[in-house]
Order: C-alpha cells, then structure tokens, then sequence
C-alpha cells in the first residue's frame, strides 16, 4: 500500500506537469506511512474524513486507484463523477466521506458520523485526519469537547508536518497538539509518523478502546512532506525550509524502511504488481470520458431540483 | 382547534420524530425547551436524539452534517438568527456542495429551524437579523412560513427533504393562532399560497408581513383589489405561480424584512420584469441597504418595512378604481 501511494503520486504529479491534471495537487509523498499505517488499523465498516492532501488517506482505505486518477482528470469514470477532483475525493462506499478542501473541516464530520455510528446501533469507529495548520481552527477544538463529553467512537490524526503551507508548526501551534487533546481528556500519544508500524499499532490501540466506548483518541503524527505544498509550489522560489531539512527527513523515508522488514524479493514482486496496477489505472483513467457542459449542475440537489440557468434562450 | 404558530412547529418536530427514527435534534436548550417548538420533546424521545448541545454552533452544526451524511435527519435549532452566520461555512460551503461534489454520492438531509428570526422587539442589532436572503443566494432551500399551517407543513417538507434546508419563523409572526380543523399535513416546498386573490396589484409578501399585506389589501378594497402572494419557500421560488398572478393583474409589489441590495426583493423584482407581464415599474419595500437594527423601539420599527410604506406604494399605481366609469388601465 505504501508502494501504491508512492506510486500514485509520481504518476498524478507526472500528469500534472504535462497539464492534463488541471488545478494542481497537494502531493502526500513522504507522509504515507500515516494513512497506510491508520488504514491498516481499521475494519471496512469504520468511516473517515480527509483533506486538501488526501490521496494517500483515500487509496489507503480501499478506494479505486483508476477511479481516484480518473477523478483528477476530471472524468465520468471518477470516483465523484469528476465533480469534485483531488480535494474532494469520495467513496462513500468505502466509508470515505470526503477530503475537505477547507482546513479542519473533517473533524467535527468525523464526530458526526461517530455520533450517527452510536445513535444506529453500529459498531464503527470515524478517523478524521487533519494538519498540524488544522489545530488552530476552532471548530477543530470544538469538536474535540463535544467528542469528549459524549465519549465517541472517533480517533483524531494529527499529521503535523512541521507546516501549514508555509508557516512553521513552532511559530503558529502554543503549547502541543497533544496538550490540546489532553486538555479535553482525550488519551493522546505522539507517534513517529515515517514508522508505518508504529502508526499502525498506535491506531490500532485507540481504534479498539474506542469502539469498545471508551471515546475518543488522538494521535499526533510527526511526519514530513518531501514535495512543495501543492504542485504550483515549483513554479515559486519560496524559501521556508531548507536544502537540509529535506535532505534529514527523507532520510526517515517510509518505504525503504518497510521494506526492510519484508522477506527478501517480495519488496521487487510488490513494487512490479503496483506498476502494473497504475499502468492500467493511467490507461482507464485517461480513456474515460469527459463530462458534458450541459450536466454541469447536474447533483446540485439530492432531490433533482434543477437551479435556473445564469442567462435565458 | 386553537392552532398557534410556535405550537405547529412542536407538532411538526413531535410527528417527524415519531414517523422516522432517523430524524433528531440539536440545540442549545433545548431540553428545556426553552424557544418552544422543542418543548416535552427530550422526554419523549429521550437524549439519545434531543442533544442539548454546548454553545460550539460551529462543531454540532458540522457534527449534523456528518450525522446526516450518515443516514441521520437531522434537525437543528438555532437560538438567533445570527447564529447562521457563525455556521455559514458549514450551511453554504460544506452541507450544500456535498451532493455535487461527490457527483451525488452524499445526500445531507439537515433541516436548520431559527424560531424567532428578524426583529424581537429590544433585541437590538445582534439579534434582529432576517438573512433568508444569504441563503436564497446560496442556493440552499429556504423557507419562511406566514401560519401556523405552514409552518407545520413546511417544516415536514424540510426534514422529509433530501438536501438541506433552512427554516425560518420570523418573530412576528409566532404570536399568529389560526382555528385550525383540518388534518395538518405536509405542503410541499416550493409552492406558493395565495391568500387573497385579486385584480390590480400582486404583493409578494415574506413571512410575517403577508398578515401586514392582508390588513393594507382589506383596507384598500374599495380603491383596488389586491393579490396577497405568499412565496413560502423563497428557494426554490414558485415563479410559475407568480408568473401566473401577474398575468391577471401585471402589477406589482414586493414586501421583504431584510436589506435591500441584492435581497429576495430584488430577485423578484428583477425576474418579474425580465420574464414575466408588468404594465408598471414594479417596487420593493424592504429594510433599507446595510441595516443594523437600532434599540430603541421607535428606530427600531423605522428600519422595518410598514403598512404605511406598502398603502404609498400601492396608491402610487394611481387611481385604478374610480368611483365611476371604467379602469383606466384596462
Ligand atoms: C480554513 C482554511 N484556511 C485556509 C486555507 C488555505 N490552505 C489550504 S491548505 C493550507 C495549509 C494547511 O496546513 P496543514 O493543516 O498543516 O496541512 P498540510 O498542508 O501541511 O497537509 C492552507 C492555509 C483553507 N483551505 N482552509
Ligand atoms: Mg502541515
């Protein structure tokens, strides 16, 4: 999974590059081993909610490589019929309820859906992933008292990658991420987030005590993006990290670390079955069609409203 | 029976709660039951679906949409109408867009019900707040019942409803009671009532002030006849039906509690005069650009639209009933 990821994100950035991904992507490289070591944590009726930079948390919890692709070019064929693109990747199906494209959004989201899971008599448990920029957003704070209070089945991750675009952590977050959750007396428990299996065991412990109803959870992630931003980052000369600051992190890379622990020659077998899967998810996704103008609106209402058109004849 | 406005609201939350168990409540309050329309309803249905939730407008709201992106219906309450627009980013840019963006994956059937909304008398200009307009613009489904009969119909149709939905009941319109001796039955949304038929003039009046426009028509019968034009629902608007009425009297006038640029007045305005039959420039009463509603009673009600406003707007039409003779206009 954490090769499939990797690989997505080489292949979406390659699209992006030539243009036929249009708006761009905040690429997840370097900070796979969160979704795919959380994901791995968690049982398929369990729900989450994403972000801007949410390939890695979508792919990871089961979604289509081919139709999360097609979705980036904006055709029929994508998960959300090419009607939301990288930010707002879906599959419902799969308990994806979205990446969000506005900072924090997903984590009072992921309460509701936690609140919804308890009110049906369901046993599942909600992730809501979120930045390190997301910890200063108050409805983020917000829904961290009101899973609290109501002990709800939903686990918070933090992925603090040391930058919300291009602010340090340390220059915008008081206190600690952890601190915060502590706080509101929520178990919480900084992870080292290149190590897929710390992740993976960290999230496994507070998905179990949480669908036991034992509340909430929260884990920050320290981790890493080794690309800009979001791929117009490029096309700037921005200097808010260093040359070498990269270099230490990638050196932490998650990928070879994981592959270390696996028996001789799989890592080559893995690494040749993920290039074909992208191989053909690149072929669909590029074969599928292109959604006509006239549907534009078409989903705008649940119930099939028609809105009026913006000009008349 | 006795049917009062706030009453209907209680009624249409009892039997929606009771219909479905999917559809519950949140609020600040409303345990208590404090606004009204949540009254006895958390020992009814228990807290399990009446949450009494802390003042974080932004989180429950979020908390809802996650809720009913999950096969929830949920209902909340808002205490002031102002309150929307600390939760405008959840209603417009997340509950809203969810259906399109996930090429129609994700319903959020979430019913938002601001009872009291619009000037309460000495609230002054935090609380005095009618922005029907602002989701009309958004295109969120939005609806401001004139009775006690709607107000239970509509708000049916809000919950029943797949997309979200905002409720409002303006203030001045709670104290209305209506002797009610029919069965109270879901109206759907998006149809407009006309309450008083006639020749000369059609008023679109908002909320409340449809009881204001049935007074100022009563009044000017012997001078001209009055269509009264209650929209109900403001989005999606019955422009068939108003179409309709201006074929008969080409006429009109709108009457709207809320700032005037680009407010629901406007809109009516405007398509009217760009799709529909007018013999005369239509007019808009409304608050004036901007209002924040001052305190003092006197200042207050100076900013809200009147009976003597809509009585000069529809005599500037001219004398269309002489005492003799024919309709001049005709
Ligand atoms: C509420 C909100 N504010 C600002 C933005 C613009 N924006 C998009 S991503 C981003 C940085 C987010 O940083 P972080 O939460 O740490 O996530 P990261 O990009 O590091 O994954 C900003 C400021 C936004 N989308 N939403
Ligand atoms: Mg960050």
């Amino acid at each position: 999974m954490l090769r499939l990821v990797r690989g997505f994100e080489e292949l979406a950035l390659g699209l992006v590059r030539s243009g036929e991904i249009t708006g761009g992507i905040h690429p997840y490289i370097g900070q796979e081993a969160v979704a795919v070591g959380v994901c791995a944590a968690l049982r398929p009726q369990d729900r989450i909610t994403s972000t801007h930079r949410g390939h890695g948390h979508v792919l990871a919890k089961g979604a289509d490589p081919a139709r999360l692709l097609a979705e980036l070019l904006g055709r029929t064929g994508g998960l959300n019929r090419g009607r939301g693109g990288s930010m707002h990747a879906a599959d419902f199906s799969l308990g994806i309820l979205g990446a969000n494209g506005m900072v924090g959004a997903g984590g009072a989201i992921a309460v509701g859906a936690a609140w919804s899971a308890r009110q049906a008599g369901e046993d599942r448990v909600a992730v809501a992933f979120f930045g390190d920029g997301a910890l200063n957003q108050g409805v983020l704070l917000e829904s961290l008292n009101l899973a609290a209070m109501w002990r709800l089945p939903v686990l918070f991750v933090c992925e603090n990658n040391g930058y919300a675009t291009t602010l340090p952590a340390a220059t915008a977050v008081a206190g600690s991420a952890t601190g915060r959750a502590a706080a509101f007396g929520i178990p919480a428990a900084e992870v080292d987030g290149m190590d897929t299996e710390a992740v993976r065991s960290a999230a496994a412990a507070a998905v179990e005590r949480a669908a036991a109803g034992g509340g909430p959870g929260f884990l920050e992630c320290r981790t890493y993006r080794f690309e800009g931003h979001h791929t117009m980052e490029r096309l700037m000369k921005l200097h808010y990290r260093t040359p070498e600051e990269v270099a230490d992190w990638r050196a932490l890379d998650p990928l070879p670390r994981a592959a270390a622990l696996l028996p001789p020659g799989l890592a080559a077998e893995l690494d040749a079955s993920v290039e074909q899967q992208l191989g053909a998810a690149r072929e669909f996704a590029l074969a599928s069609e292109h959604p006509s103008p006239e549907r534009a609106l078409e989903h705008l209402y649940a119930d099939g409203l028609r809105p009026r058109a913006g000009h008349r004849g | 029976m006795r049917l009062s406005y706030t009453k209907a609201l209680n009624r249409a939350l009892t039997d929606a709660l009771a219909a479905d168990p999917a559809v519950c409540v949140f609020g600040e309050d409303i345990g208590a039951g404090m606004a009204g329309p949540t009254l006895n309803l958390l020992d009814r249905f228990g807290p399990g679906r009446i949450v009494d939730t802390p003042l974080s407008e932004q989180a429950f709201t979020s908390m809802a949409i996650g809720a009913a992106l999950t096969g929830r219906r949920p209902v909340i309450e808002f205490q002031i109408p102002s309150l929307l627009f600390l939760v405008f980013e959840q209603l417009v840019n997340q509950a809203h867009k969810f259906s399109l963006m996930t090429g129609g994956q994700a319903a959020v059937p979430l019913t938002c019900l601001v009872p009291g909304s619009g000037s309460r008398d000495g609230w002054a200009g935090q609380h005095s707040d009618h922005p029907y307009g602002l989701f009309a613009h958004a295109g969120v489904k939005t609806v401001v019942p004139a009775t006690p009969t709607d107000a239970y119909g509509l708000l049916r149709s809000a919950i029943a409803d797949p997309d979200p939905v905002v409720v409002f009941a303006p203030a001045a319109a709670l104290p209305v009671r209506e002797t009610v001796t029919w069965e109270l039955a879901p109206i759907p949304l998006g149809s407009a009532r006309i309450h008083r038929a006639g020749t000369d003039v059609t008023v679109v009046a908002v909320g409340h002030l449809v009881h204001d426009a049935l007074a100022v028509a009563e009044e000017l019968a012997p001078e001209l006849s009055v269509e009264v034009f209650d929209p109900r629902t403001l989005y999606p608007f019955d422009w068939a039906a108003l179409a309709a009425s201006l074929e008969r009297t080409g006429r009109l006038v709108v009457i709207d509690d809320s700032n005037r640029s680009c407010g629901i007045g406007a809109e009516v305005l405007a398509t009217a005069a760009e799709e529909m039959r007018l013999v005369a420039p239509p007019r808009r009463i409304t608050r004036p650009d901007g209002a924040v509603l001052p305190f003092a009673p006197a200042l207050d009600r100076a900013v809200q639209p009147h009976r003597d406003q809509l009585r000069a707007a529809l005599r500037a039409f001219g004398p269309l009933r002489p005492p003799h003779g024919e309709d001049p206009a005709r």
